[in-house]
């Protein structure tokens, strides 16, 4: 199958720094893969060039074989790790945010609402909602234009260990309702194992590829799966080696 | 057993934690009240004994007037000149602030938005904002005359900079993260503008526009002071040439009550808009 996303990432710097070094990726169609690495190796970078919000690097970005300039507008969808919601907007207008002057598609608005779990909370302002609740409005904002590839920046890591669990099971449900492929950066390595087809393990300094590990257990998982552990410890080893920890 | 009596432990606790908590809050709050009642009270308490010191001839009446005088005279003058004071000076900062604002409004966003634009014009508008405004009178009344315009001009000085000050800041300190959600939504500059900058920027314009007002009545009766026949700032100057304090108290008295009234217009106008805002005063 080909890849929906392809990313070559020769070289990237900051000044004289190079963050990113030789990153050749492929991703499939509903795929869900996580970036995991300690901070400083780039993966949040990664992910930005991925977002094409960083076009200030060496390589390409393809997105269906095509160039990302190319895709049509909300072919990606981003989450970042901060709700990022307008706070002068309802929570329906900020689900809806894509369709700028259009008009919202205000079915759409109420069934992803209803599937984040916050079916009531359309006329709500921001400043109402916990940060659990806000993090899932931002998830349905990206999903409103119905993406191909939803692109996650650490998205859980500002919130409560349950929140973060329950949010998990949440993002992986509508990812898989809707086939999006799912591109997650985390420095948690139970997040991955949890959430992941993929893990793809990186160093820092410069930011490179140190291993890419496939998940095969079958969905919902166990968070206490022994497979998982041994993942996990293989995991921190590669880390180690390269002296990541 | 131990765990239930554990249990059972921290079961009973949050109750007795709101029994307390309830009464506790109750009685800060009754507390509060009274401190509001005696904080509006307080006016009233300084007039009366004022009044019993000027009857009591403690101090001169010809510089202090007793309260009830005052009260006396504004009465009077609502009888007749007192509105039309408040129609010419109202009028003059309706007009010099609604000017000033307009165009702050529209300078400041071009350079808040525009770097060539900033660096064009903010040099010049630094320099012009150290010019204390009341310098500008002498010029204005050679160059305008001495009839409304060069009142609503400097009006319109002191209402222009904190406007364009404010929005300018506001601007430029849109959270940078937002920016970066309309890059992901690919929104062109206007859309940005609109949709972004504009509403984030929008707290800080209503700062700028209510300092702004108020400084717009202190022009109105700074210019005014210098040449009307007619205004708020007339009633002060008349008062004094005339050696009678009560007029000048009711001028300061009205002036006191009009910038109250027209501060309290913009801030439920900022209260409507602004509800969104996630602050101290808007908390739910």
């Amino acid at each position: 199958m080909a890849a929906q996303i392809n990313i070559r990432v020769q070289d990237k710097r900051f000044g004289d720094k190079q963050v990113l070094s030789q990153i050749a990726l492929d991703i499939a169609p509903g795929e869900v893969v996580s970036l995991l690495g300690p901070s400083g190796c780039g993966k949040s970078t990664l992910l930005r060039i991925a977002a094409g919000l960083d076009t200030d690097y060496r390589g390409s970005l393809l997105l269906d074989t095509r160039p990302v300039a190319e895709a049509p507008l909300g072919a990606v969808g981003v989450v970042f790790q901060e709700p990022r919601l307008l706070p002068w907007l309802s929570v329906a207008d900020n689900v809806a945010f894509a369709s700028g002057k259009a008009a919202a598609n205000v079915a759409r608005v109420a069934a992803l609402l209803d599937e984040v779990g916050l079916r009531d909370a359309g006329p709500l302002l921001p400043k109402q909602l916990s940060g659990g609740m806000a993090q899932r409005v931002a998830i349905a904002r990206a999903l409103y234009t119905q993406p191909r590839v939803m692109l996650l920046d650490e998205p859980f890591s500002a919130v409560d260990a349950f929140t973060r669990m329950r949010l998990q099971d949440l993002l992986l449900n509508v990812a898989a309702h809707h086939g999006t492929t799912l591109v997650v950066v985390t420095h948690d390595i139970d997040e991955a194992l949890y959430l992941s087809d993929r893990i793809v393990v990186m160093g820092a300094a410069p930011g490179r590829i140190l291993a890419d590990l496939r998940i095969a257990q079958a969905r919902p998982r166990d968070r206490r799966d022994a497979q998982l552990a041994l993942l996990r410890a293989e995991i921190l080893d590669t880390l180690d080696a390269a002296h990541a920890l | 057993m131990n765990t239930r009596v554990e249990s059972a432990a921290t079961a009973a606790w949050p109750a007795a934690a709101q029994n307390q908590a309830a009464p506790a809050a109750n009685a800060g709050a009754r507390e509060l009240r009274l401190w509001q009642i005696a904080g509006l009270a307080l006016p009233l308490v300084v007039f009366a004994v004022l009044e019993v010191v000027v009857r009591a001839d403690l101090v001169p009446r010809n510089l202090l007037p007793a309260p009830s005088e005052v009260f006396q005279s504004l009465w009077d003058l609502a009888d007749g000149d007192l509105w039309r004071h408040i129609g010419a000076s109202g009028a003059r900062v309706l007009a010099g602030f609604g000017i000033g604002a307009a165009l702050a409004i529209v300078v400041g966003a071009a350079v808040g938005l525009s770097r060539r634009l900033e660096a064009l014009l903010e040099p010049s508008f630094q320099a012009l904002r150290a010019i204390p405004s009341l310098a500008w009178v002498p010029l204005l009344l050679l160059w305008l005359g001495i009839d409304e315009a060069p009142k609503i001009t400097l009006i319109a000085i002191g209402a222009f900079f904190p406007v364009y000050l404010n929005l300018v800041s506001g601007i430029h300190n849109v959270d940078r993260k937002l920016i970066e959600l309309s890059e992901v939504y690919r929104l062109g500059r206007v859309e940005q503008v609109r949709r972004i900058l504009l509403p984030a920027a929008l707290p800080q314009l209503f700062t700028g526009l209510r300092s702004g007002l108020s400084l717009a009545w202190m022009f109105m009766v700074a210019a005014e002071l210098i040449a009307a026949s007619k205004g708020l700032g007339y009633l002060l100057t008349d008062g004094r040439e005339t050696s009678r304090p009560d007029l000048v108290l009711v001028a300061i008295l009205v002036l006191a009550i009009l910038g109250k009234f027209s501060d309290a217009l913009l801030k439920r106008l900022e209260d409507r808009w602004l509800a969104w805002r996630d602050t101290l005063a808007t908390r739910a």
